[in-house]
């Protein structure tokens, strides 16, 4: 019964979730009592109120409580430096969407146009192997450079990361159309523009879509860090932020909506995925 | 100019062979012509190159040498002319089964209104008993409604000619069997010319009113032409009731099991006329029901009626 298999599934994932929180209460416990050592002590007094940051991992409570804080407002705005968690994911939100949405204006076209023909595919190959495995961030200095713009150079990082899956998947699921449907659109005298949107399509979409979910993936992945070396709004940038302050539970918390929001434009895919898997 | 519906003439295919060199052709000289309304059936070993010249006709495939010419016109392409049933079904399994047949009539008409090309489609595909499953995928059918759809996609755009590449092939005897009966209803209903691959001689026999006889690739040609001289009216239940059927159906056997061969080979070329392959009869009374195997050495074809045209 699959109810009752999710339900057990349910069960053990809050088992092993009231473990990990117990196990991390217990370890910063034992952190906390252990009383500082020399130069720590003399860095506190030196500090003066340093201490309430320097003590260690925080506990489970503590994060929580940067939880609630975060969560029970997430869209204030008191500066630069001091913007709610809504307003830093829709930032890191809008630089992955724009810079996305240039690769598919960019990737689907030209993986079709390779994906049609063996010539050009030789053609491009070299490039886009050369290209692809390169870092996205080992782009940022001649994009900053050349584009003199810190957030539009952000968006062409994720633009350059995200479209080398969909391009090679574009191409690798137009090129691998059955014969069979094509041959049905030559016998049909199916005008170009009709198969390419009829048959051609549909019949690659799934793989194009993965090619998607790979790239939304990655974009994710990379908007953190580059936001990071970019700064100025952004979850990345977020994270760096509250690192430079040392408020650990503040970096936990937002380690964790990356998290979460990773998960949910994952399964939007997923989801769009499924749309347009047929069964044969 | 021949006067038939459909003339091949010389045809040849040689498929280029890895490092420039040439293979031999696959078939070569090949002769035959379909007039208007005629079922045509080809039957030969597998390697002789029945789907490449069913390929060649449909237009999805080029000759090396030789012409086809239908209805006056050199096939230098595929054409809507020409309806083609794939061995593998070949739907689109995004599509619907209305979706299908729609895609090809909205090709063949594209001035139809929506509710017209339905209409035509439903048509169609009530015609192989398909009225119920509009709607559905082709996930969702079994192999033999499948194949229907395909049948039923061809018909719908009412070509001058339809090509079956080997339509029953994946499917099992008692589905066969209905569909068979079915595309004789329908083949006779709207005079259909059909030009048809089969490995089946059971299937053959029933539908056909020629069936060409193909010697062994390479160099496969054609080696008999079998005229089908039963009535056309026949049905599955009654035609192994005919004498003819029996004597037919062991001439047809006996070439694929043993005379296939000898007409690759150079000896046969002697008496063998490629363009006009002989046109034999082997289903009226008072032949010998079964012809004898040709020797080896004497390589002269047994023929018991030979009537060159």
């Amino acid at each position: 019964m699959p109810s009752r298999l999710a339900l057990k599934a349910a069960l053990i994932s809050l088992l092993i979730f009231a473990i990990f929180i117990g196990a991390w209460q217990l370890a910063t416990q034992r952190k906390e009592s252990t009383t500082l050592s020399g130069a720590d002590a003399e860095y506190a007094a030196l500090m003066g109120k340093g201490q309430e940051k320097t003590d260690g991992f925080p506990p489970p409570l503590k994060v929580a409580k940067a939880f609630v804080e975060y969560l029970s407002d997430p869209f204030y705005d008191k500066g630069p430096n001091d913007k709610g968690i809504g307003i830093q994911l829709a930032h890191s939100l809008g630089r992955v969407g724009l810079g996305f949405l240039l690769a598919v204006i960019i990737a689907l076209p030209v993986g079709f146009m390779i994906g049609m023909s063996p010539l050009l595919f030789r053609a491009l190959n070299p490039f886009i192997q050369v290209l692809k495995p390169i870092s996205p961030l080992a782009w940022m200095p001649l994009a900053l450079y050349s584009l003199k713009d810190s957030a539009i150079s952000g968006i062409f990082v994720i633009f350059i990361c995200s479209i080398w899956p969909m391009l090679i998947n574009t191409a690798f699921g137009v090129s691998s159309v059955r014969r069979d449907w094509l041959n049905v659109a030559r016998t049909l005298e199916v005008n170009p523009l009709r198969k390419a949107l009829l048959v051609i399509l549909p019949a690659a979409a799934p793989t194009i879509l993965t090619g998607m979910r790979i790239s939304m993936g990655i974009a994710w992945l990379v908007i953190v860090a580059a936001e990071m070396l970019v700064g100025g709004t952004g979850i990345g940038y977020f994270v760096w932020n509250e690192w430079n302050n040392l408020a650990l539970p503040n970096v936990i918390f937002a380690v964790v909506m990356i998290g979460i929001v990773g998960m949910v434009l994952d399964l939007f895919f997923g989801w769009l995925q499924k749309l347009v898997t047929y069964r044969e | 100019m021949s006067t038939h519906f459909l003339s091949v003439e010389r045809l040849s295919k040689i498929y280029p062979a890895e490092g420039g060199k040439t293979n031999p052709p696959v078939f070569e000289d090949i002769h035959f012509h379909i007039d208007k309304g005629e079922f045509v059936c080809i039957i030969g070993h597998s390697g002789c190159g029945k789907t490449t010249i069913l390929n060649v006709l449909a237009g999805l495939e080029e000759a090396s040498g030789g012409d086809a010419i239908m209805d006056g016109r050199e096939i230098s392409g595929p054409s809507l002319d020409r309806g083609v049933v794939f061995q593998s079904h070949a739907l689109m399994p995004w599509m619907s089964v209305l979706g299908n047949v729609a895609f090809a009539v909205k090709s063949r008409w594209p001035d139809w209104s929506k509710t017209r090309i339905a209409e035509h489609c439903t048509a169609y595909l009530e015609m192989v008993g398909l009225g119920e499953s509009l709607a559905r995928k082709p996930a969702e059918l079994s192999g033999g409604m499948k194949q229907r759809v395909g049948i039923a996609r061809a018909f719908a755009i009412q070509p001058k000619m339809l090509l079956l590449d080997e339509p029953f092939g994946a499917l099992d005897a008692l589905t066969r069997g209905t569909i068979q009966d079915e595309l004789i209803k329908i083949v006779q209903a709207t005079h259909q010319t059909v030009f048809m691959i089969t490995h089946d001689v059971d299937e053959a026999i029933l539908l056909a009113d020629k069936i060409l006889l193909m010697s062994n690739g390479p160099h496969a040609k054609i080696a008999e032409i079998v005229e089908v001289t039963m009535p056309r009216s026949r049905t599955r239940a009654e035609i192994h009731h005919d004498p003819q059927y029996y004597r037919i159906r062991n001439h047809l056997v006996d070439f694929l099991v043993n005379r296939s061969k000898s007409y690759a080979g150079v000896e046969a070329e002697a008496t063998h006329d490629p363009k006009n392959p002989p046109l034999v009869r082997p289903g009226l009374a008072g032949e010998p029901d079964r012809p004898v195997a040709l020797p080896a050495d004497k390589a002269v074809p047994y023929l018991k009626q030979v009537i060159n045209h």
